[in-house]
């Protein structure tokens, strides 16, 4: 530890508001001083932020004494996830700033930022700039960075075990190591809560060479532990579904009694459907608001400065509000559904009491028995410490392209120094210059086989041989396309009514929700210059955020749904909206979408399958669920930690096989898909499958008991018929789609117009069929496979599992449904069905069309 | 499971009492004239975007080549017809690849009868890979052109609109062909055309209505019924 002695001006104002340097606040002075880039890992509330600013401020206060006319230059860099956590720090620090009046400029740079400042900012620099990753991506593609960057002092990365795992870490890692080349003095610190991985996050932090090297961790001491309830409700509790909905009236009275709640959901359907249900029984009128990330950006910002000025009750939220941006004095958290991982629950817990002394208080509503048993594995977690996360991985090829793209738009840059540039960056210090070489190509290129595209080179070698690109419009087009977060193809959801009158918006009886609070203004209705499909013309008002066009698409006129907070009556897709009308409707027909769902965490799916197997420790769970789990005991058997249990049985005229890996959905779904082209070589007629968080169901129309299941579940299903499968799944187009965006081999925004986003599914799936036929081996096919077998398809999971279980595979033939598969098989239906369902379905509908033969045949 | 996903007991498809076979390629046979019609191949689609700075795969043409090849094999056409639309700009000429180019002459050459229609992308075909041009083409009682005309035009067999669609459900978009018995709009052919749904106003204004859609599905064409398409 440090004995460090704060300059007077910083000792006299903690003395001044009663407070001490913390020790970690200390050592990030000293790992500062001494060049040394540190990791700083302390609970929410513990004075983070500041410990990784002191450092700068106090270099800062030393330069500032020069008046008012001191020329600024940048000396610190603080880049976080959110655009509104800059915004946030910003105005933060602006108190210890102005109570030692201290002359340092501190401003923003987001994707928000106007161009006139964003010039100014170029020209005369802040001291401190706060910003996100795609706005560094950005500087490292512009001519003149070098000199802009030049005086850097200190980076500063927020909230970073949430960053690094995902390809925004990637794209953040390699232009921290563009940064340490043109600022090789500038010192870099981490801040997080949460961190699994401690050493790889140090690791991450810190340029590589030849040996591994690893940033300082600074540790905060840990703040009183968390208080943790799981809600055993004296309702029934559901099988399935992720609703809580049965658990609402205690959700509400807890609400009640609370100063401020902040209710956590895991995806946008759910926070309508919990906002809906939470309305229904608010009697009492409180102050309850929805936010998620499809709303409208202005509602949300009406909802966040509501929360701050203390006019709310309770806040309905996604992941939104899981990162450090404190918008209100929150004494409670309330996560309705399992939080699928400690890590993520911590986070969340942090939003509540932002006090070191006193503990923050949570309460847990499971939806459904299963979830029962995740919560109890959560608050376990929780209480040893035990953090889980996104492993960190090697880092992304299409990144690479996109940033190496980037950087030879900003300067020529011979690819020797570029190769030992990004491999500085830890996600990178095991790239094979091979690899890199080619990568290089392809965003030369496009690097095919066919040699076909010499003269469209959108990369070139200048007379010195060094990189740049081909021309003004390559770059301009290259930045307009920066950054790594491809969102879900969304359409506008607008109000609207038709032209000529007709019944106007319904006006909100007792128990309905407002539309949000406060409630927005009607906007000048305006005319679209055409509705397609429908002949009425339809005003149309206000817009109330965006949905995934996929699940509009599932839409009829007429259907109804829930958003923001309001059931609405879909009326039509028209340009790129989707207009809707206020519904009269109690119930909507449609009931959610579901985006953004999380996967179970390895960890927690271990601790739930060791409470699960061992009756000892059910005496914490509420006697339906402990009832459920010994009715399946004497029915079945168990799931023992070690293996997996199989089970067959009748039902309906149809066959099934359950079985329970306790691997998540997703590891589960690459499964299904791998079983069911097994059993059709075994000629056993699998018709579907559907998977959930712990098990996976598959059906078929002849008894699958005497399969051999060990041969059925070794482990080279992961061999070629993994291979011939991602030949056509679409969860491959989906990540190869990715990969041509972020690779830049497709571009989202062209200078003038957009390209809606229909189009580049569209394509994307041409041309990864034309790829894959024609060019297998082509870098951006191994760029998609290798995110598969990490994300969507959750491959390493799934190899994993069954090396796990290999020997092990205990397979039960019943009678009848067992008490373990119910859950699973209630998402028939509900949950999409895989495989030959495409074709069944065509086949089905045309089998319609034979019976009351076509109009014309 | 090809029994899950059962074929049709070959359900006859007509065009304004004309016999045709909507084939899973893409391209429809008119048995009575030994003849197949494509539509919309915009051949070296993928070059033009590289030339605009997308670098897609140099690949499409060759595809949309193979694929057409075979549909002409599989269905043993004498008379090929392509309806407009076949490369993708004035400029394909000048991209396409050598050994393209002379699959393709080759292709040409091996029926004894190939027609282009003028197409807007592409409204003087390159006359170097053979086969006659014509703005538009009476086959019986058809008629082949490559955009939909805006009146009633009964028989008429067209492209340009690229139509597909989605079964009511959980399915994906896919190509189809579009018909309510009187004329028909062929799917796009090119490996690299996209598609628009069939309840687009561009294709409702063309009949009137949601048509029916025959939808190449991954083993078979499926006849769809309009009430049946969601989108």
């Amino acid at each position: 530890m440090s004995d460090l002695v704060l300059p007077s001006r910083f000792a006299r104002w903690f003395a001044a508001r009663g407070w001490q340097a913390r020790p970690h606040q200390l050592e990030m002075i000293e790992a500062a001083g001494k060049g040394e880039d540190a990791l700083l890992i302390a609970p929410t509330g513990g004075g983070k932020t500041l410990g990784g600013f002191l450092p700068s401020l106090i270099d800062l206060a030393d330069v500032a004494g020069g008046g008012p006319k001191r020329p600024h230059r940048l000396h610190t860099l603080y880049i976080s996830p959110l655009k509104a956590l800059s915004v946030d720090v910003a105005r933060n620090l602006m108190t210890p700033v102005a109570e030692m009046a201290l002359d340092i400029l501190i401003e923003t740079r987001t994707g928000d930022t106007p161009v006139s400042k964003r010039q100014r900012q170029r020209d005369r620099p802040p001291d401190i700039l706060l910003t996100t990753p795609e706005q560094l991506a950005l500087f490292c593609a512009s001519p003149n960075a070098r000199a802009f960057f030049g005086d850097l002092e200190r980076i500063i990365i927020d909230e970073i075990h949430a960053l690094a795992p995902q390809k925004r870490g990637d794209l953040l890692s390699l232009g921290l190591a563009t940064l340490a080349q043109w600022a090789p003095g500038a010192s870099r610190a981490g801040l997080s809560a949460t961190v699994s991985d401690e050493g790889g996050l140090a690791r991450w932090l810190t340029p590589q060479g030849e040996t591994p090297a690893f940033a300082r961790i600074v540790r905060g001491s840990e703040g009183p532990k968390p208080q943790i309830d799981i809600l055993s409700s004296t309702e029934r509790i559901p099988w399935s579904g992720h609703s809580a909905r049965h658990a609402m009236g205690e959700v509400y009275a807890a609400i009640k009694q609370a100063r401020l709640t902040l209710v956590f959901v895991n995806t946008r359907a759910q926070a309508e459907a919990t906002f809906q249900a939470l309305w229904r029984l608010n009697e009492d009128g409180l102050a309850i608001a929805l936010h998620h990330g499809s709303l409208a950006v202005e509602q949300r910002r009406k909802v966040e400065a509501a929360m701050a000025s203390g006019q709310l009750k309770a806040v309905v939220c996604t992941s939104t509000l899981d990162l450090g941006i404190d918008w209100g004095d929150v004494d409670l958290v309330i996560q309705m559904g399992a939080p699928k991982g400690s890590a993520r629950l911590i986070q969340r817990l942090g939003r509540s009491n932002h006090r070191l002394d006193e503990p923050s208080r949570a309460l847990l509503a499971p939806a459904n028995r299963f979830e029962h048993l995740e919560c109890e594995a959560a608050r376990a977690a929780v209480a040893e410490g035990v953090l889980d996360g996104e492993p960190l991985r090697a880092g992304a090829l299409d990144v690479l392209a996109q940033h190496i793209t980037g950087r030879a738009c900003g300067e020529a840059v011979s690819s020797d120094d570029l190769f030992a540039e990004v491999t500085q960056a830890a996600p990178y210090a095991g790239l094979a210059r091979s690899e890199f070489d080619r990568v290089l190509e392809f965003c030369s290129t496009g690097g095919y086989a066919l040699d076909n595209y010499e003269r469209f080179r959108r990369l070139i070698r200048n007379q010195d041989g060094l990189w740049q690109a081909r021309n003004a419009r390559v770059a301009q087009r290259h930045r307009m396309n920066v950054g790594t977060i491809i969102e879900a193809e969304m359409l506008r959801v607008v109000l609207s009514s038709p032209v000529n009158g007709g019944g106007g918006p319904r006006s909100g009886g007792g128990g309905t929700p407002p539309s949000s609070l406060p409630r927005l203004r009607e906007d000048k209705p305006r005319t679209p210059p055409a509705s397609g499909g429908r002949k009425t013309m339809r005003r149309w008002g206000r817009s109330l955020g965006e949905v995934e066009e996929w699940f509009l698409e599932q839409l009829v006129p007429g259907d109804t749904f829930v958003f923001a907070g309001q059931i609405l009556e879909f009326q039509g897709i028209s340009e790129n909206a989707a207009l809707v009308t206020r519904s009269s409707d109690s119930e909507p027909k449609v009931p959610s979408y579901n985006g953004g769902k999380f996967p179970l965490s390895t960890y927690l799916a271990k601790r739930v399958r060791e409470i699960a197997h061992d009756p000892a420790q059910w005496s914490v769970l509420p006697d339906q669920v402990r009832d459920w789990l010994t009715l399946q005991q004497e029915k079945s058997r168990l799931p023992q930690p070690d293996d997996l249990l199989v089970e067959t049985f009748p039902r309906g005229g149809k066959h099934y096989l359950v079985c329970y890996p306790f691997e998540g959905r997703l590891a589960h779904q690459s499964l299904g898909m791998l079983l069911t082209r097994r059993l059709e070589r075994l000629r056993m007629r699998p018709a579907g499958f559907v998977a959930n968080e712990y098990a996976l169901a598959v059906w078929g129309l002849r008894d699958l008991a005497g399969v051999d299941m060990d041969a059925l579940f070794s482990e080279d299903m992961l061999g070629d018929d993994l291979d011939a499968w991602l030949a056509e799944s679409p969860l491959m187009k989906r990540t190869f789609r990715q990969c041509a965006v972020i690779s830049g081999l497709i571009e989202r925004r062209f200078p003038g117009h957009e390209k809606t986003s229909r189009q580049v599914t569209f394509s994307a799936d041409l041309i990864y069929d034309v790829l894959r036929e024609h060019d297998p081996e082509h870098i951006l096919l191994q760029a998609a496979w290798r995110d598969a077998a990490t994300g969507l398809l959750d491959i390493r999971r799934l190899g994993e599992a069954l090396k796990r279980v290999k020997g092990n595979i205990h397979s039960i033939n019943l009678p009848r449904v067992s008490p373990l598969a119910v859950p699973v098989l209630l998402e028939i239906g509900r949950e999409p069905i895989y495989g030959e369902a495409q074709e069944s379905l065509l086949a089905d509908a045309a089998d319609d069309l034979v019976k009351d033969a076509m109009a014309n045949g | 499971m090809a029994e899950a996903a059962k074929k049709i007991e070959e359900p006859v498809c007509r065009v304004n009492g004309v016999t045709v076979v909507p084939h899973l390629s893409g391209a429809l046979y008119v048995p009575e004239f030994s003849a197949l019609l494509v539509a919309d191949l915009h051949l070296e689609k993928g070059s033009a975007f590289a030339a605009g700075g997308q670098l897609l795969p140099p690949y499409d043409t060759r595809k949309t080549i193979a694929r057409l090849s075979e549909a002409i094999t599989a269905c043993g056409a004498q008379t090929v017809i392509a309806l407009g639309d076949s490369f993708h700009d004035r400029d394909a000429d000048h991209r396409i690849h050598d050994e393209d180019a002379e699959t393709l002459a080759g292709l040409v050459r091996s029926v004894a009868d190939w027609i282009w229609i003028e197409g807007n992308h592409d409204p003087e075909p390159p006359a170097r890979f053979g086969g006659r041009t014509v703005p538009e083409l009476a086959l019986g009682g058809l008629m082949l052109r490559h955009e939909p005309s805006a009146e009633d035009a009964p028989g008429e067999i067209c492209g340009h609109l690229h139509p597909a669609a989605k079964v009511a459900g959980r399915g994906r978009r896919l190509r189809c062909f579009a018909t309510d018995g009187t004329r028909m709009i062929l799917p796009a052919f090119g490996a690299y055309a996209g598609g628009l749904s069939v309840r687009d106003a561009a294709i409702l204004s063309v009949f009137g209505r949601c048509p029916d859609a025959w939808v190449l599905g991954r083993d078979a064409v499926y006849p769809i019924p309009a009430k049946r398409i969601s989108g």
